[in-house]
């Protein structure tokens, strides 16, 4: 079975139970994401997918909502560009973008000021450098929860993660601030793999951004070992 | 650290560990209560006992403000800093008591004996300032001499109709007070769908704030497949400036369980909630006292009354998280999890707690049930108009003469609810000139001739509705106090407040304590309410200290309308919207370099 409906007024058919966001997708048009991730659950927290749906007082996130017969949806609508643009603006006011260059391509698109808000509380904390495999900058976490939900029953079932805090204050923890080794993590690395941010990074990458050579980093007995030849 | 005596948690562990997950929340309240704090190695056990991960448990403690993973005093005064409080100098009263123990806000005494916070809304606006110190209320607390009402609340009910409030005003009515619930007994001789046909045809909706239809609600539960269903009721009164249903739990306990059996008939429904908010803990021994007759009487339980129908109702008790009043997060915490609210559709009257079909509803709107189950739908329509049928009570507070719970039907005007309460109040001029008629008239003059003449205090504002709601003026006081009146007038009944400013208030004070609200009340799930709830504050924050920046109005529109129009929940869908009408009926506040209007 398959819906027709209208995106940007072009009429567009998708297979049921697909997204708005999977519809624009297969037919070319652009809806951004953050959050958003194919391999965990949708739970449409960043908002930058927004779009405006005839009939509905409030904006709604293409991530989850079904594209459904003849549903009329405005993907750049004055309303969206402006949710979108102060979202951006607040991240950049937020927190460390440098390593997310996907949002920063996306703030050009939107007009957005990382500037906007001036004298506006930082969400930094001290890179967090306890187990040989990766390191965990906070500074640059946006909280898009991925790898809260790949440690948890997203994949890996190994509940070592959760929040601290809640609100603007809310971060990423462990159990009594525990350092990575002595948690339930298994150092799997999915949670490194499925941030959008540089918030997570492997060990090896983190010191060689930091100007050490492969050579110091073997010795240092950390990261990928060699193999022998 | 000292060592930690597991023995007296040992003890008390076993009951929660048949719950589950969803015993996380009792546990940790149970364990707090020996510790007085939650240790490390304690939680560790419950976590143990209740088969939920450490991290996730922790992540639980650091979510609620009530729950502390780092030692506390074993006395801990909580100052109520919001709204009507600031009006009646509680900002005056945190700093002589802080300064008097030598701490700060937030701190707590070397020898751990005492810990002073300044506290969200304590749902004791008409008595204010007051406080909770420990499981008591402390209030009408007098600064010069250091006097307070110390133990229950009183609950100071008024208004024109006592049909919600019949039992109120004077303690906690007993069930032999209460009498049979005759509304029940009708209620097991029809059908639970002509049950749901009665509500349905009362047109109540529900007064939790967003006034949905209730007998679609229950409808809908009703209809749902699902073996197992719930009733939950919503007492996790925290709209700032909300106290009805403080006194409708304390007063009226039976009244509420009469109208949750009723929506567990109607629903087919065994089992039902009362989730009560973590800062009236003094309610829950008269909850569970009324639960505990209602079962001796056979009134709960198993096969009822030999009707064929069992249900008993369990209490649960929050911990401090005003988001947990959003339905989808009051699961969450039941649930024994953050309370972080849930992408709707689904609803939960298909999806609701444990994700089985539920009914949830405010304490007031169950308080209605009976009524219109006895005496039937079209008498409960003789009450309000034909669009709002029923009474409605209002938390009135702030600067007027006698701030209480009024009951009044839909359809009388805010001039004549501030009429009841008394008028407009000045703290700085003697009260007796106030005459009622002064402010219904809006300030008609006095002969200055008189003795100790002063002119009569004028209404500035009413903040409308909570801090969710909107700001009113004098231009509003004919406005009928209707939902279709009031949708009209852009003003949301919210859970109904009425708190009064007079023209003394410096309302970019008011401003920023909402900004400071919601920022310290976000959950942080989505984005928009996430950052824009702490943009917001500190925006509101410069705008009071008069250090406005230029273009400050233009940012605090994009945040507000942006977390009105994209947030997640209606915590962040609401969370400018006082701000927002503030900055349409008094744009000078916000312009650069601009003082205050009042000095």
């Amino acid at each position: 079975m398959s819906v027709a409906f209208f995106m940007d007024g072009k009429q567009i058919s998708v297979e049921e139970g697909k997204t708005l966001l999977e519809a624009a997708r297969e037919n070319g048009i652009d809806i951004p994401t953050i959050c958003f991730h194919e391999a965990t659950t949708s739970n449409a927290l960043c908002r930058i997918c927004v779009v405006e749906v005839e009939g509905q007082r409030l904006l709604q996130p293409a991530c989850i909502v079904k594209a459904a017969t003849n549903l009329k949806v405005q993907t750049r609508s004055e309303r969206v560009v402006r949710a979108r643009k102060t979202i951006l603006e607040m991240l950049a006011s937020t927190m460390d973008l440098s390593d997310a260059p996907e949002i920063l391509t996306m703030m050009d698109e939107y007009g957005a000021d990382a500037s906007r808000f001036p004298d506006a509380q930082r969400r930094e904390s001290e890179v967090k450098d306890d187990n040989p495999m990766f390191i965990r900058d906070y500074s640059k976490c946006l909280l898009c929860w991925r790898c809260a939900q790949v440690c948890a029953d997203d994949a890996q079932y190994a509940f070592a993660i959760n929040f601290n805090g809640r609100g603007f204050e809310t971060q990423i923890g462990t159990f009594f601030e525990r350092t990575i080794p002595e948690t339930t993590c298994v150092l799997c690395g999915q949670c490194v793999g499925v941030c959008p941010t540089g918030a997570l990074k492997p060990k090896r990458e983190f010191l060689l951004e930091q100007g050490l050579t492969p050579d110091q980093i073997s010795v240092l007995g950390t990261g990928r070992k060699k193999r022998k030849a | 650290m000292s060592e930690i005596n597991l023995i007296s948690l040992q003890a008390k562990l076993p009951k929660f560990i048949p719950l589950g997950r969803s015993g996380l929340l009792p546990a940790l309240h149970a364990t707090q209560k020996v510790y007085g704090w939650l240790p490390q190695e304690v939680v560790a056990e419950i976590a143990k006992a209740l088969k939920v991960p450490l991290a996730d448990v922790h992540g639980v403690i650091e979510f609620y403000s009530l729950f502390y993973n780092e030692p506390v005093g074993r006395k801990i005064i909580r100052v109520c800093t919001d709204q009507a409080c600031a009006l009646k100098g509680a900002d005056g009263i945190l700093r002589h008591l802080c300064s008097h123990h030598g701490l700060e806000a937030g701190q707590t005494t070397p020898d751990l004996s005492l810990t002073i916070e300044a506290s969200p809304c304590l749902g004791l606006c008409e008595q204010a300032p007051a406080a909770l110190v420990d499981d008591k209320t402390e209030t009408n607390i007098d600064l010069e001499t250091g006097a307070y009402n110390l133990g229950r609340p009183q609950s100071i009910v008024a208004g024109s109709l006592r049909l919600l409030t019949a039992n109120c005003g004077e303690g906690t009515t007993s069930l032999g007070k209460y009498g049979k619930y005759t509304a029940f007994l009708k209620a097991l001789e029809m059908t639970p769908d002509s049950v749901v046909a009665e509500i349905k045809a009362s047109g109540l909706v529900g007064r939790g704030g967003a006034a949905f239809p209730t007998g679609v609600k229950w409808e809908g539960a009703a209809k749902a497949d699902g073996d197992q269903k719930y009733v939950v009721c919503n007492a996790d009164e925290s709209e700032p400036g909300t106290f009805k249903d403080r006194v409708l739990l304390l007063d009226d306990p039976n009244r509420l369980i009469e109208g949750m059996l009723i929506a567990g008939y109607a629903i087919g429904s065994d089992k039902g909630f009362i989730y009560l908010r973590g800062e009236y803990p003094y309610i829950l021994p008269v909850l569970e006292e009324a639960l505990a007759e209602a079962r001796m009487a056979g009134l709960l339980g198993k096969n009822i009354l030999n009707s064929g129908f069992s249900f008993d109702i369990e209490v649960r008790l929050g911990a401090g998280a005003y988001i947990c009043g959003e339905e989808t997060a009051l699961f969450e915490s039941i649930e024994g999890k953050r309370g972080f609210p849930r992408v709707k559709p689904p609803f939960p009257t298909t999806n609701g707690l444990f994700d089985k079909p539920t009914v949830i509803n405010n304490v007031e709107t169950f308080f209605n049930v009976p009524f219109i189950i006895e005496k039937g739908a079209a008498e409960y329509r003789k009450i309000g108009t034909e669009k709002s049928p029923g009474s409605k009570l209002f938390c009135v507070s702030g600067d007027v003469a006698q701030p209480g719970v009024y009951e009044v039907p839909f359809g009388i005007t805010l001039r004549e609810l501030l009429k009841m309460a008394g008028g407009v109040v000045r703290n700085d001029i003697p009260q007796f000139h106030n005459s009622t008629e002064d402010v219904v008239r809006n300030g008609i003059p006095q002969d200055p001739a008189l003795a100790g003449y002063h002119p009569a205090p004028q209404l500035q504002a009413v903040l409308f509705g909570g801090a969710a709601g909107a700001f009113a003026t004098s231009a509003h006081l004919d406005v009928r106090l209707t939902f279709e009146d009031l949708r009209a007038a852009g003003l949301p009944l919210g859970s109904g407040v009425v708190m009064v400013f007079n023209e003394t208030r410096d309302l970019r004070d008011a401003l920023k304590r909402l900004g400071k609200f919601f920022a310290h009340e976000s959950c942080g799930k989505c984005y928009p309410c996430q950052m824009g709830t702490q943009r917001q504050m500190e925006i509101l924050d410069r705008v009071a200290r008069g250090e406005t920046l230029p273009d400050d109005a233009l940012r605090l529109q994009d945040v507000g309308w942006t977390m009105t129009d994209a947030s997640l929940c209606g915590l962040g869908q609401t969370a400018a919207s006082a701000v927002l009408s503030a900055m349409k009926l008094w744009p000078e506040l916000f312009v650069e370099g601009q003082r205050s209007k009042v000095g």
